[in-house]
């Protein structure tokens, strides 16, 4: 794919690199620093594999201290930086360039404390989502925030994109379950921001760090929020004749009290490639599916259930699945986990992200189905119901410069669509590259201006992850202006 | 404070503030005015109020989504959702009874304040349900941040700065909340005579364990006869009396439990998240100090000795309210130093504006935070018109 454009990259920084190398050597310990072009591969992109960049150098670091003197020497010498957790943004967030360095967190993976009095947990910034949770596990709690990629992810890449999960519903995104952070600033300087209460005094810096795509800082440390599990959890599985009275489904749900923790929508398309893969036995006679979960006591959830499935029926359900052992539930979450997986089997993706008011769902659906058409390609949609955070996932041929400009293309339609409807261009994976240049259609350019001076208080040369977010072209520079 | 700018919509807000801002006019910004006396004096020649725009512009409730003009009142709101069985999560404080004010408490004013109350602890702050804002800046330009959709990471996040920047930063003129069902049911599980230590430990395995405590709060002596620890569930029926059950089961090792429901209850709960106890006298200053609840008993107890204080204790111990006496530095010193090396950070919430004046307000930043924070407001309104100095000099 090529319709992205990166900036071009700074000659002078290029020509440097040797030097730049050499400095760098001298403030970190050698195992930390990649410079060869072959190792640097393994850097070149992120989730967003249609596009890479070969980093100048790469530095991971193992303590704050060491993120420190990077940054101040990179901002000495105006080196672009670009932080990195484990790479699987699906928006290019983490991709760097020739004349940038990535500055990745991976090795700072410990849990540095658990205090489950106050709920609380400190970690480095390298350590992965699922690690967390697993490092909590053996007293009953966990980390609310679960992203597909859960496995992988850390949390600093979890903390830049404000990441969500299939739980968010009830449980909140990231933004809603961190504390405080320690995060380094382009100089050099060091800051807690927020703690281990549950406010903090002042503007709420810490809600502005999340989700600011490495662009502020580079954190190393945060504070979690972790929760005592429920005492059980179980889906059950509904097929539906139309996408129409699913989603009806989903708004009498919410209309009769009830907010289940999970609310997850799949299409016939998704539902096919699910099956294939999973054998989880969802119904292929379904054109829409839903999988609801609910959690607390047997007895709870029977009666959540029974109240649940009685709306269903009201909206006309095929199919009803409830769920009668923890294998049942683990096939049925299979099928909607592995959806990235197995399409990426049957085909090249890329994943939207817009997010629509529900109310919404059947006319984009619609229109979506009609874009893709219209550019001779297939969708499969799978999302979060509950939120309407919707992934199409628009399949296209990588090989095929043509097929892979028409993806493109299709996605920024479906994205413009959302932003029509009264939604987003992204509900939890970040604008990064891929959407950058779709801003103007959901922001005014004095919308932007303001996110734009807000970044130069951290930021005032666009060194710290500049190619990303905000459109090339009219960039807002603290000195463009007598302030 | 002679002159009173009230715009009927977000136009003529942003021309006044164009205005001021082109003659460099500070303003005093207020929705209306019920927590006027909240943060530092200010010197200000014009008001301008939010009242004049009001409304209700947008309520979905199977999207579970409600937004409203800025100085549309909150009881107004309320009023609305509740028709369909919903509410606002956070349990906003109502401090007209704390600080002598009277009116109608604003949407604005509520998500300037980031106004939380006892449900904070679980369905998350006001800041945590505010997805969308319009504002209007410092140089009197319109902007807006989030949006109506409750999952949104496009840009920068300014929706949180707004929230809790008690209109330094720019005056909203729209705000955009997420809400959810309203509990249909609630207990609360009541413990007795708990020293403060062992009320936050009770607390701690009640919020540990699986029962969705969703209120925590211990009423010392000073405040009740016989101490009081409470424990909150909600939900439906059959659930809250299976959890309320589990709950004194888990609380077994701190006495005898009874359970409370209906409206005694409920005005407990009020006067807890209201800070009632502290009302009175009315001379008395108030604070509210944020930690993590661990270290809350410890801290107060290093207090007592040096202070006559009163206080109780919301968020599990993570929310300590104090009431001091009013003199010399309201207790200031001695509070932050009680509290010092614990993270806390405490917020003079009610004292004499010569106290106010003189004492920091809101807990005195580190230098690098300060710095970001002057620089934010800066980026917002140049020229420090917005309720100049209301956070902290400066600010
Ligand atoms: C199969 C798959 C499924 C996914 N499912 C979900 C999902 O369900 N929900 C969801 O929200 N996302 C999902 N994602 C997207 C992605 O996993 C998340 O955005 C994740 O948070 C990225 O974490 P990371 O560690 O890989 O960060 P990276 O990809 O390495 O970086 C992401 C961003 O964070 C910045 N960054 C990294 N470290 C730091 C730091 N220390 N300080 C400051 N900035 C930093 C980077 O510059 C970049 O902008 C999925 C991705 C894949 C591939």
């Amino acid at each position: 794919m090529s319709g992205i454009a990166f900036p071009i990259p700074d000659a002078g920084v290029v020509a440097r690199r040797d030097e730049i190398v050499a400095g760098l050597a001298r403030l970190v310990a050698p195992d930390a620093l990649v410079t060869t072009e072959d190792e640097r591969r393994a850097f070149e992109t992120d989730g967003l594999t249609a596009y890479r960049r070969l980093p100048l150098a790469v530095v991971l670091p193992s303590t704050t201290e060491e993120v420190a003197s990077v940054l101040k020497f990179c901002n000495e010498h105006g080196v672009k930086v670009v932080p990195r957790g484990a790479g699987t943004s699906l928006c290019g967030g983490a991709i760097a360039q020739e004349d940038a360095i990535i500055l990745g967190v991976s090795k700072m993976n410990r849990v540095l404390d658990v205090n489950f009095g106050d709920r609380t947990m400190r970690v480095q910034s390298g350590i992965t989502n699922l690690a967390v949770s697993g490092a909590v596990s053996y007293e009953g709690f966990f980390y609310a925030p679960d992203p597909s990629s859960q496995l992988a992810c850390t949390i600093a890449g979890n903390i830049a994109m404000n990441s969500g999960g299939a739980h968010c519903l009830k449980y909140g995104v990231t933004t809603n379950n961190i504390l405080g952070v320690r995060m380094v600033l382009l100089d050099g300087t060091i800051v807690d921001i927020g703690g281990d209460a549950l406010d903090a005094p002042g503007y709420d810096l810490l809600g502005l760090v999340i989700g600011s795509e490495g662009q502020l800082g580079v954190v190393t440390e945060a504070t979690l929020r972790i929760l005592r599990a429920a005492e059980g959890a179980r889906p059950v599985l509904f097929g539906f004749a139309s996408s129409e009275s699913a989603g009806e489904c989903v708004a009498a749900i919410i209309a009769a009290g009830i907010v289940p923790v999970a609310m997850e929508f799949m299409d016939k398309p998704a539902i096919q490639i699910c099956e294939d893969f999973a054998k989880a036995g969802y119904p292929m006679d379904a054109e829409a599916l839903l999988i609801i979960e609910v959690e607390g006591s047997d007895a709870e959830m029977d009666a959540t259930l029974a109240r649940i499935v009685d709306i269903a029926k009201e909206h006309g359900v095929q199919t009803v699945r409830e769920s009668k052992s923890a294998m049942e539930t683990a096939a049925i979450w299979k099928g909607r986990k592995s959806a990235f997986g197995a399409t990426g089997r049957i085909a090249d993706y890329i994943c939207m992200d817009g997010t629509i008011p529900t109310g919404q769902l059947p006319y984009v659906l619609k229109r979506m189905d009609e874009i893709v058409k219209s550019y001779d390609l297939r969708v499969a949609n799978v999302f979060h119901a509950g939120d309407g955070n919707l992934h199409p996932l628009i399949m296209y041929n990588v090989n095929d410069p043509v097929e892979a400009h028409k993806a493109e293309e299709a996605g920024n339609d479906i994205l413009k669509l959302c932003v029509e409807v009264g939604g987003c261009l992204t509900g939890e994976h970040g604008v990064g590259i891929e959407k950058r240049d779709l801003m103007r259609h959901q922001f005014t350019e004095v919308d932007l201006e303001q996110q734009m001076r807000v970044r130069a208080v951290f930021d005032r040369q666009w060194l710290l992850n500049p190619a990303k977010v905000f459109p090339l072209e009219g960039r807002w520079l603290p000195d463009s202006e007598a302030a | 404070m002679t002159d009173l700018l009230q715009p009927a919509d977000e136009a003529a807000l942003a021309e006044a503030i164009a205005a001021a801002h082109a003659a460099k006019t500070p303003l005093a910004v207020e929705g209306a005015g019920t927590k006027n006396g909240f943060g530092r004096p200010l010197q200000t020649e014009r008001t301008l109020t939010t009242r004049g725009m009001t409304g209700v512009t947008l309520y979905e409730p199977s999207e579970m989504v409600i937004g409203a003009r800025a100085g549309t009142p909150l009881r107004e709101v309320e009023a609305t959702l509740a028709e369909k069985g919903q509410a606002l999560t956070f349990e906003p404080v109502d401090y007209r009874g704390l600080l002598g004010t009277s009116g109608e408490p604003t949407m604005g004013g509520l998500a300037a304040s980031n106004n939380s109350g006892p449900r904070r602890i679980m369905a998350g702050a006001c800041r945590d349900s505010l997805i969308g804002v319009r504002f209007v800046n410092g140089k009197g330009e319109i902007v807006k941040s989030g949006g109506r959709v409750m999952k949104n990471v496009t840009g920068l996040d300014l929706v949180k700065l707004m929230a809790g920047s008690w209109g330094t930063l720019g005056v909203m003129s729209e705000v955009i909340f997420k809400v959810l069902p309203a509990p249909a049911h609630v207990m609360t599980v009541v413990l007795h005579g708990l020293d403060d230590a062992r009320a936050i430990e009770a607390m701690a395995a009640g919020l540990g364990s699986p029962f969705e405590v969703n209120g925590a709060a211990h009423l010392p002596s000073g405040v009740e006869r016989v101490p009081k620890t409470l424990l909150r569930v909600e939900g439906f029926r059959e659930s809250i009396a299976y959890r309320a059950g589990e709950l004194r089961t888990v609380l077994k090792g701190f006495g005898p439990a009874d359970v409370i429901e209906g409206d005694t209850a409920a005005a407990l709960w009020r006067q807890i998240r209201d800070a009632s106890f502290l009302a009175e006298p009315r001379d008395a200053a108030v604070w509210r100090v944020s930690v993590a609840p661990s270290r809350a008993a410890a801290a107060m107890a290093k207090l007592h000795p040096t202070l006559p204080v009163r206080s109780f204790y919301d968020w599990g111990g993570g929310l300590v309210w104090i009431a001091a006496a009013p003199a010399g530095d309201a207790g200031a010193a001695a509070i932050r130093g009680a509290f010092a090396g614990t993270g806390a950070h405490a917020t003079l919430v009610r004292a004499p504006a010569e106290v106010r004046a003189a004492v920091s307000v809101f807990e005195p930043q580190p230098a690098a935070i300060a710095a970001l924070s002057a620089g934010i407001k800066a980026s917002f309104d140049p020229a420090g018109i917005l309720n100049p100095g209301r956070m902290t000099a400066g600010l």
